[in-house]
């Protein structure tokens, strides 16, 4: 562990980017990110379509590697690991494409999100629903979010903005420290949009949340300090109000096009 | 539930009895044939079925334990040592398989697994000192279990059919097992299971050595019905022919592969009695289940019967589909 990952006040972040860069062969989606996450923050990435923030997310998780710099989670280089070891270490993710099983039951998607940490998750001669605690931590995660009265409902037969909220309830299922929330509310309409900034603001406080989002009443709501991404770049970074009001970013971003 | 399990007892009752009603030694040995192919249908569809992964190379496993029985009685072994070498040899072998193929996915996964396929094709053709090349090897005599010896055709067909249900019991299990449901995650959302935590590679892995156990038993119970095994065995064509018992019946479902290996095994031995060109009609028939069935016949049914009886009840607004197969 290297000394400069710590805090003063002796505090380990949660997750750290250290001039992160990625390019897909010309095109540099990533330029020399540096962002600090600690325990409990939230902060949101906001910029254009194109900008990158998907791709930021990407490198965080370990779906694409990173062409250089370093990623730090609770102080342990991990760079390099693939996917399933950073979630592992108490990560987890949602996708800006709704990526649900559509044709299992609600219920099914959380054991199924579930047993994706414990090592039982290799069992074949044994059926899933009968282990006791795993579907007793479904239970309790469906009930934290008002869902358990839709547990047997096929996910293809929810409402998007339902899918949305399960989207994230996945994300929970691990227990994880830090969620990255690729446009949560995307395609929500403004009720459901303020439902899932409820949901949101309900979380764990202790839960840190890195949280891609174009509605901005969501972010707003939700996020204690914002980073402007442009072209890659992290252009701006600041709380709510010194965002809202700063002429560069009303220039690329908040658009008086 | 009356309603899932009286189909299944009446279905094992019938096979329980099958020799006593069938009329003739030679539908018994028909009989005895798709439980085997069944078994080998059952063990492609874990990968083609339930894990999205088309392999074309499977009849070059199915081929490899069929050898190993064939040679090692021909070294003097016992039958005993012989089914045992045949199914690590089996393992053994998917496992290299896998480790090459599972490298892609998709088509590259299907012209990977063609490739490795042809080339245990190749070996059974050329390797001469163990094969035999082009003659093959005979298998002089079945295993007498418990003193009952498989010679006979009755015995041989419950002894695949105790074989057959404890594959398909196995099936069942895993396709409801935390690994069976995280394959099929794999198949559906790859970077979502990648995200919770799942190690994709080791999922498929482990998938793949269940898919060639299965295959391994059955190319052991082919051996020993067929007494002799030659390269045509492990012939692209054998491969394809399993995949489209998998694909006829209904891939990722526990009846399909089943039903596929039923139609396809009595259609090349009964009806190509009748019927000079009974390639041509396998061919028609699959041309037939694509276009009005392209999920398989056995989901495709369920489909037409809900269909049917939501007619006439249509005060139930939302019959449950089919979810976990
Ligand atoms: N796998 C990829 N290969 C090539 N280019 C990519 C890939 N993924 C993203 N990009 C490019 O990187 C840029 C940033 O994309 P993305 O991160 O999705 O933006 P955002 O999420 O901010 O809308 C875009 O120009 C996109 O075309
Ligand atoms: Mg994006």
């Amino acid at each position: 562990m290297s000394t400069d990952t710590q805090t003063s006040g002796g505090a380990t972040p949660v997750l750290e980017l250290k001039g992160l860069c990625k390019s897909f062969g010309g095109l540099h989606a990533t330029r020399d990110v540096s962002l600090r996450i600690m325990a409990g923050d939230r902060k949101a990435i906001i910029g254009p379509n194109g900008a990158g923030k998907t791709t930021l997310f990407n490198l965080i998780t370990g779906i694409y590697p990173a062409t250089s710099g370093n990623i730090l989670l609770f102080g342990q280089d991990v760079t390099t690991w693939p996917s399933h070891r950073r979630t592992a270490l108490g990560m987890a993710r949602t996708f800006q494409v709704t990526s649900l099983f559509p044709k299992l039951t609600v219920l099914d998607n959380v054991l199924l999100a579930i047993k994706g940490l414990r090592p039982s998750k290799f069992v074949m001669w044994r059926v899933l629903s009968s282990y006791r605690d795993v579907y007793e931590k479904a239970h309790q995660l469906l009930e934290q979010a008002n869902f358990l009265d839709r547990k047997d409902t096929e996910v293809r037969n929810l409402s998007h903005g339902e899918q949305r909220q399960l989207e994230i309830i996945l994300g929970l299922a691990s227990d994880p420290k830090i969620l990255l929330l690729d446009e949560p509310a995307a395609g929500l309409s403004s009720g459901e949009s303020i439902e899932m900034t409820k949901f949101l603001m309900g979380l764990d406080p202790k839960l840190a949340i890195l949280l891609i989002e174009h509605d901005m009443d969501v972010v707003f709501d939700v996020a204690d300090e914002i980073s402007v991404l442009h072209f890659g770049e992290v252009l701006e970074t600041g709380s709510p109000e010194q965002i809202h009001s700063s002429a560069r970013v009303q220039e690329i971003y908040l658009g008086t096009d | 539930m009356i309603a899932r399990t009286l189909p299944i007892a009446v279905a094992v009752l019938a096979l329980l009895t099958l020799p006593l009603w069938i009329g003739g030694t030679y539908y018994v040995n028909v009989t005895s044939q798709i439980l085997f192919y069944a078994i080998f249908a059952l063990g492609l569809n874990v990968l083609a079925g339930y894990g999205g992964l088309v392999s074309l190379g499977h009849a070059g496993l199915f081929g490899i334990s069929s050898y190993v029985v064939g040679y090692m009685l021909q070294l003097g072994y016992g039958h005993t040592a012989a089914i045992l070498m045949a199914l690590a040899v089996g393992n053994v072998s998917m496992a290299i398989y896998a480790l090459l193929s599972l490298r892609s996915t998709g088509i590259g996964f299907i012209m990977i697994t063609l490739a490795l396929g042809q080339i245990l094709w190749g070996l059974a053709y050329r390797w001469i000192s163990v094969t035999g090349g082009d003659n093959g090897i005979n298998v002089p005599t079945r295993p007498a279990p418990f003193g009952l010896s498989l010679a006979d055709s009755g015995n041989f067909y419950y002894a695949t059919l105790v074989v057959f249900l404890l594959s398909v019991i196995a099936v069942a299990i895993f396709a409801r097992s935390p690994l069976g449901a995280a394959l099929m995650g794999t198949r559906d959302q790859p970077r979502r299971m990648n995200a919770l935590g799942y190690h994709v590679l080791a999922i498929r892995f482990w998938a793949c050595l269940f898919s060639g156990l299965l295959t391994s038993v059955s190319g052991i119970l082919f051996v020993y019905y067929t007494q002799f095994i030659s390269p045509q065995t492990l012939a692209l064509t054998s491969s394809a022919e399993v995949l489209l018992m998998v694909i006829s019946g209904g891939p990722g479902t526990l009846l399909g592969p089943i039903v596929g290996a039923g139609l396809v095994v009595v259609v090349k031995n009964v009806v190509s009695g009748f019927i000079e060109r009974w390639n041509f009609l396998l061919g028609a028939i699959f041309v037939a289940i694509v276009i009005l069935m392209p999920e398989g016949l056995v989901p495709g049914t369920v489909r037409l019967w809900r269909l049917a009886t939501r007619k006439r009840a249509p005060a139930k607004a939302e019959i449950k589909t089919e979810g976990k197969p």
